[in-house]
C-alpha cells in the first residue's frame, strides 16, 4: 500500500447539466505532501476536490484512495460500476475535509462539534470521545474555548475547530476547500498556520486555495486547473519560477499584486 | 342590562370544565398536526416523486378551504362514506389534519433552510441519513422554526373554537350556551375572549423562553 499514491485521479469527467466542469483530469496525490490545487474561479478546482470527498459523484472516470476504489470501479468492459455504500463510506473514511464555510453545527460548542462523530459513527462513550475531542482543539490551540458555540467564535477559530473536527476521526488525507477565503486577512493567518503544522507532521494535504504564498512555500507540488482541464502540474519553483507557462502568468497578474507574484 | 358577572361564577364548574376539553383539544390536536406534518414534510422530501404530489393535493385542498367546512364535512358528511365519528373524536381528527397541512409546509420550509455545507459536513465525517436527520437537521430546524411554530399553534387554539359547531362540548360551545339561555352574550363572549388571549399570552411566553434558551445556537456568521 505504501508505494500507492493517497489519491490517484483517472480522466475524471463532470457535467452539470451541459455544463462540463472537469473534463477528464488526471491526477496524483503523493502520500506524505502536501499538494495545491490552484487556478481562476469556475476552473474545476473545488469540484475537483469535491469528486474525491465524494461530496459530488463523477459522470466519467476513476478516483482511487489508498489504493482502493471511491465510489465506482472499472468492469470488464469499461463500464463503471457502483460500489455498494458500506464500501464506500469504508474509503471515504481515510478522509477529512474543510470547507470554505466552516459549517460547523450551531447546536453543538466546539467540542460538541468535534466529537459528534466519535460518539454517533464511531460509537466511542461520550466521555472518551470528549477527551479526545479536547486534545483535537488543543493542537489547534482552542482548549480554552471548547464550550463556546460556532455564533460565539471567530471565522478563524471556527475553522480551526472544523479542521479539529476532521482530525478527530484521524484521516490519513486531509482535502481542503479553500479553507481561508471566507476570512479576513487577519484570521487567515491563523488558519495557515495550523494548516503548515499538519503539513510539517507529515499529513497527506490537498488544497484548494488562492493563498499562492502558502502554496508556494508548504506545496511539495502545485496543479494549475483552468476551464476544467489541467494546464501544469509541478514543484512550486518550476510552476511560478521562470520561464513559467503563459496561462500562469495571466493568472498571477490578476489575482495578485504585481507586487507579490515577483516575490515568487 | 348588565354585565353580570355572577352569572358566569356560577357556571363557572361547567366553564371549565369546557376549558379542560379546550386545551386538551389544543395541545393533542398540535402534537398530533406537528407530528403528522412532520411525516408528511420526510415523504415529500425523501420518498419519491410521485409521492410527493400525491401529497401536495391533499395538503393544498386543506390550506384552501375554511377550517369551519372541512369540519363540517368531516362530522355531517363522513357517514355517508362509513365514517361516523361522535363529536369530540370528528374534531380531534379534523384539528389533526388542518394542522397537520400547515405544520408540513412549516417542516418543509425548514428543511429548505438548513444550509446545504451543515449536511455534507455531516456526510464527511460518516453520519448516514439517519444519524444526520436526528442529530443535524432536526435540531437546527427546531431552532429556525420555533418562531412560526408556536405562531401556528396560536392559530390552532383559536381554530378549537370552530368546533363549536359540531358540538364538541369545549369553551366556545358552553360560553355560547350560556349566552342563548340567560341572554348573557356580552359577559360569556367577554370572558371567553379573556381566557383565548391569556392562553395565547401563556404559548408565546413559552415560546420566547424558549427562544432565549436557544438563542446561543444561532447560525454563526461566516
Amino acid at each position: 500500500m505504501t508505494e500507492k499514491p493517497a489519491i490517484k485521479v483517472e480522466k475524471l469527467v463532470k457535467r452539470f447539466g451541459a455544463n462540463t466542469v472537469l473534463s477528464g483530469i488526471d491526477l496524483v496525490v503523493p502520500r506524505g505532501q502536501v499538494t495545491c490545487l490552484i487556478g481562476p474561479s469556475g476552473s474545476g478546482k473545488s469540484t475537483l476536490l469535491r469528486c474525491i470527498a465524494f461530496l459530488e459523484e463523477a459522470n466519467e472516470g476513476l478516483i482511487e484512495i489508498n489504493g482502493e476504489p471511491l465510489g465506482f470501479t472499472s468492469g470488464e468492459y469499461g463500464e463503471r460500476n457502483r460500489l455498494p455504500a458500506a464500501q464506500i463510506q469504508k474509503v471515504r473514511s481515510h478522509i477529512g475535509m474543510v470547507f470554505q464555510q466552516f459549517n460547523l453545527w450551531p447546536h453543538m460548542t466546539a467540542l460538541g462539534n468535534v466529537a459528534e462523530a466519535l460518539v454517533t459513527v464511531r460509537g466511542m462513550p461520550r466521555k472518551a470521545a470528549e477527551e479526545r475531542a479536547m486534545a483535537q482543539l488543543s493542537n489547534v490551540g482552542l482548549s480554552a474555548r471548547a464550550g463556546h458555540y460556532p455564533s460565539e467564535l471567530s471565522g478563524g477559530q471556527q475553522q480551526r475547530v472544523a479542521i479539529a473536527r476532521a482530525l478527530a476521526l484521524d484521516p490519513d488525507i486531509m482535502l481542503f476547500d479553500e479553507p481561508t477565503s471566507s476570512l479576513d486577512p487577519e484570521l487567515t493567518g491563523e488558519v495557515l498556520n495550523v494548516m503548515r503544522e499538519l503539513a510539517q507532521s507529515g499529513m497527506t494535504m490537498l488544497v484548494v486555495t488562492h493563498e499562492i504564498g502558502f502554496a508556494a512555500s508548504v506545496g511539495s507540488k502545485i496543479v494549475f486547473l483552468d476551464h476544467g482541464e489541467k494546464i501544469v502540474e509541478g514543484r512550486p519553483d518550476e510552476v511560478f519560477g521562470k520561464p513559467r507557462h503563459e496561462r500562469i502568468d495571466q493568472f498571477l497578474d490578476t489575482y495578485l499584486d504585481r507586487g507579490a507574484a515577483t516575490l515568487l | 342590562m348588565t354585565f353580570d358577572l355572577d352569572l358566569i361564577i356560577s357556571f363557572l364548574p361547567d366553564i371549565l370544565r369546557a376549558l379542560g376539553v379546550t386545551i386538551l383539544l389544543w395541545i393533542v390536536g398540535s402534537a398530533l398536526g406537528i407530528l403528522v406534518g412532520f411525516v408528511i414534510a420526510v415523504l415529500r422530501r425523501y420518498g419519491p416523486r410521485g409521492l410527493d404530489l400525491a401529497l401536495l393535493a391533499p395538503v393544498e385542498l386543506i390550506r384552501g378551504t375554511p377550517f369551519l367546512v372541512q369540519i363540517f364535512l368531516l362530522y355531517y358528511g363522513g357517514p355517508f362514506i362509513g365514517l361516523s365519528l361522535d363529536s369530540v373524536t370528528a374534531g380531534l381528527v379534523g384539528l389533526t389534519i388542518y394542522g397537520a397541512a400547515y405544520y408540513s409546509e412549516l417542516w418543509r420550509s425548514g428543511f429548505n433552510a438548513i444550509p446545504r455545507g451543515h449536511i455534507e459536513a455531516a456526510q464527511c465525517v460518516g453520519l448516514n441519513r439517519r444519524q444526520t436527520l436526528k442529530r443535524i437537521i432536526l435540531p437546527e430546524m427546531t431552532m429556525l422554526l420555533l418562531p412560526s411554530m408556536v405562531n401556528m399553534t396560536i392559530l390552532m387554539l383559536k381554530e378549537t373554537a370552530i368546533l363549536s359547531i359540531i358540538s364538541v362540548p369545549e369553551l366556545t360551545l358552553a360560553v355560547s350556551a350560556l349566552g342563548t339561555k340567560y341572554y348573557a352574550f356580552v359577559e360569556g363572549f367577554a370572558i371567553l375572549a379573556l381566557v383565548y388571549w391569556a392562553l395565547v399570552e401563556a404559548c408565546s411566553a413559552m415560546g420566547r423562553y424558549a427562544e432565549r434558551r436557544l438563542s446561543k445556537y444561532r447560525f454563526a456568521a461566516t
